[in-house]
C-alpha cells in the first residue's frame, strides 16, 4: 500500500527555535490520523508544513508519490489539493458564508456562481446549515462559522483535509455538531489529519493516532494500542493529564 | 426606608418602578447637568461682559463683525465657494484612485516590480514631507512657465495636480496601513484555499483594508476641503480669495469671518460623523 501523502525527515525550525525536529509520517488514501500532544508541541507547524503554508527546511513530502517539498515548486496546485481548516475559524467577514465558500473555486477553477451555488447548496443542507447561507460570519456561532469554514475547504474538491484543533476555541456545547460534520466526511472516506485535544473522538474513529513532543513523533499506532498501553513514559505522562 | 421611593407597600414591585439604582443615577445625572449648565453660563456671561471691555473692541466689532458688509458679501462669498466645491470634487476621486495605487506600489512583492516598489516609497517620502502650498506653488507656477498652449497653461489643472500629488501620498499611507492592519491568518486562510496573492489581495484583504480606514481617509478630504483653498494663490477665485477682494472692496474683514463660516458649516458635521464611525469601529473592535 503506498501512501497518499507521505513525510519523511520533515525538519522546520523558525530562527534558532526547530519546531519539527525529522518528521517521518505516512497517510494512506481514506485514513483518518490525529496528532496529540501538548500545547507547542508542533501540532500546527506540521500541518502547515503539509499543505506548503510554511516552507519546510528539510526532508520530504510526497503526495501520491509526487515530491511536493521542492523548493521553487508553487504550491497553489498543492493547496488545492490538500484543504485545512484552522482553530479560529478564520472566514471571510467581509462576505457571506455562500461567497466564503465559492470564491475560491469562482477564482481557482474559473467556476461562475451560478454552477457552484447549487453545490455549495447541497453542502450546507448537508452540515445544516441551509438556512445560514447568506449570513455574515458575526451572525453566525462558533460552531456554525467552523463548519462554514469545512465547507468552504471542501468545495475547492481536496483529495486530504488538514484539521488544525478545530474545535478548541468553541463552547462545549457546539463541540458535538462539528465533530459531527467530521465523523461525516470520515464515513464518506475522506482522508484526514487533525490535530486535537478530542482524545474521545480520537480514540474512537482515528485509524492511527500520533503522540507528538517537541517536534518529534515521540509514540504513534492504533488509538486503542496507543491510549490504552502507551510504550513510552512521555506519552503516558501526557495521557494521564487529559483523560 | 431604602425603598421609600417605590410605590407604597408593594412587595413585588410594580413593573414600571425605577430600581434603587436607577432613581440613584437619575439623581447624579440631574446634578451633573445642573453643574454644567451653571458653569457653561457663567463663561459665556463673563466673555460677553469682559470682552466688549477691551479697549480695542468697539474697532474689532466694527472691521470683523459688521452686520452691513457681512449682508452685502455673504452671498457672493457662497458662490464662490462653489468653486471650493467643484475643485474638491474632481480632485476627491482622482487622489483615491491614486492613492490606492501608489499604496500598491509599496505593497508589491515580486522582484520583477521593484522599481515600482521604490517610486511608491519615494512618492509617499517626497510628498509628505513638502507643505502643500509648496508644491502649489512649485507646479502651479513653474509647468505654466514652460510656456504651453491653452488649455493647458490653466492653474485649475495644475493647482488639482499638486492636490493630487500631497494628498495621494497622505492616502496611500493611510491605505497601507490598513492593508498591514489585516491579521496574518486572513492571508494563510486565503492561501490555503489556493488563492494567487493577486485575488488575495483583491478580494480578501483590500475590501477589509479600505473599510477599516474610511474614518483615517474621511480626516483626509476634510482636510483637503480646507486647503483647496490654497490654490487661490495661482490664480482661481474661490472663497478665500474672494473675502480678500471683499476686504479691499470694503475695507473690512468681515467677509474672512463669512468665509470660516462656510467652511465650518462643512467641516464640523463631516469631523463630527469621521468620529462617529471611528468610534463605532473602535467599539466594534473590542
Ligand atoms: N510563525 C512562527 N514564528 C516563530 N515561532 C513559531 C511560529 N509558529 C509556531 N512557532 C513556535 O513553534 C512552536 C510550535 O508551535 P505550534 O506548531 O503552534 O504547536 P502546537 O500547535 O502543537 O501548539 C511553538 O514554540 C511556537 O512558539
Ligand atoms: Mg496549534
Amino acid at each position: 500500500m503506498t501512501a497518499k501523502l507521505s513525510l519523511r525527515g520533515v525538519r522546520k525550525r523558525f530562527g534558532d527555535h526547530e519546531v519539527c525536529k525529522g518528521i517521518d509520517l505516512d497517510v494512506a488514501d481514506g485514513e483518518m490520523v490525529c496528532l496529540i500532544g501538548a500545547s507547542g508541541s508542533g501540532k500546527s507547524t506540521l500541518l502547515r508544513c503539509m499543505n506548503l503554508l510554511e516552507p519546510i527546511d528539510d526532508g520530504t513530502i510526497w503526495l501520491d508519490g509526487t515530491d511536493i517539498s521542492e523548493p521553487g515548486l508553487d504550491p497553489q496546485p498543492v493547496r488545492q489539493q490538500i484543504g485545512i481548516v484552522f482553530q479560529s475559524y478564520n472566514l471571510f467577514p467581509h462576505m457571506t458564508a455562500a461567497e466564503n465558500v465559492m470564491l475560491a473555486p469562482r477564482r481557482v477553477y474559473g467556476r461562475s456562481r451560478d454552477v457552484l451555488r447549487p453545490q455549495v447548496e447541497r453542502l450546507f443542507s448537508r452540515f445544516g446549515l441551509g438556512d445560514r447561507m447568506d449570513h455574515y460570519p458575526d451572525q453566525l456561532s462558533g460552531g456554525q462559522q467552523q463548519r462554514v469554514a469545512i465547507i468552504r475547504a471542501l468545495a475547492m474538491e481536496p483529495q486530504i483535509m488538514l484539521f488544525d484543533e478545530i474545535t478548541s476555541a468553541l463552547d462545549p456545547e457546539l463541540v458535538g455538531e462539528v465533530l459531527d460534520v467530521l465523523r461525516d466526511l470520515r464515513g464518506q472516506g475522506m482522508t484526514m489529519v487533525l490535530a486535537t485535544h478530542e482524545m474521545g473522538f480520537a480514540r474512537e474513529l482515528a485509524d492511527k493516532v500520533c503522540f507528538l513532543d517537541a517536534g518529534r513523533i515521540l509514540e504513534q499506532g492504533p488509538p486503542d494500542e496507543l491510549f490504552s498501553a502507551p510504550r513510552e513514559a512521555r506519552t503516558k505522562a501526557f495521557l494521564s493529564r487529559v483523560l | 426606608m431604602d425603598d421609600a421611593s417605590l410605590p407604597d407597600g408593594a412587595s413585588g414591585r410594580t413593573v414600571a418602578a425605577p430600581t434603587r439604582r436607577e432613581v440613584y443615577e437619575a439623581e447624579v445625572r440631574r446634578r451633573s447637568n445642573r453643574i454644567a449648565l451653571i458653569s457653561t453660563a457663567s463663561v459665556v456671561l463673563a466673555i460677553v461682559f469682559l470682552v466688549p471691555l477691551a479697549p480695542g473692541w468697539e474697532a474689532v466689532q466694527r472691521s470683523f463683525f459688521n452686520g452691513r458688509v457681512f449682508a452685502a458679501t455673504f452671498p457672493g462669498l457662497l458662490n464662490a465657494f462653489l468653486l471650493n466645491v467643484m475643485i474638491f470634487a474632481w480632485s476627491a476621486p482622482l487622489i483615491a484612485v491614486t492613492g490606492l495605487a501608489i499604496a500598491l506600489c509599496r505593497d508589491t512583492r515580486a522582484p520583477a516590480l521593484f522599481p515600482l516598489r521604490l517610486f511608491g516609497i519615494a512618492y509617499t517620502d517626497i510628498f509628505r514631507g513638502l507643505p502643500v502650498v509648496l508644491v502649489i506653488y512649485i507646479i502651479g507656477f513653474g509647468v505654466p512657465g514652460l510656456g504651453l498652449p491653452r488649455p493647458w497653461n490653466s492653474p485649475y489643472i495644475w493647482g488639482t495636480l499638486a492636490l493630487v500629488l500631497v494628498y495621494s501620498a497622505y492616502v496611500a499611507e493611510v491605505i497601507r496601513s490598513g492593508i498591514d492592519s489585516i491579521h496574518q491568518s486572513q492571508r494563510s486562510a486565503a492561501a490555503s484555499l489556493g488563492l494567487s496573492e493577486r485575488d488575495t489581495m483583491r478580494f480578501v484583504v483590500l475590501p477589509q483594508a479600505i473599510r477599516n480606514v474610511v474614518p483615517a481617509n474621511m480626516n483626509l478630504f476634510i482636510a483637503l476641503q480646507k486647503d483647496v483653498a490654497l490654490l487661490s494663490f495661482i490664480g482661481p477665485v474661490e472663497v478665500f480669495r474672494q473675502a480678500g477682494v471683499y476686504k479691499s472692496l470694503y475695507a473690512n474683514f468681515t467677509p474672512y469671518v463669512g468665509a470660516a463660516l462656510i467652511f465650518l458649516v462643512l467641516t464640523i458635521p463631516a469631523t463630527r460623523y469621521a468620529d462617529y464611525l471611528m468610534n463605532k469601529q473602535n467599539r466594534a473592535r473590542t
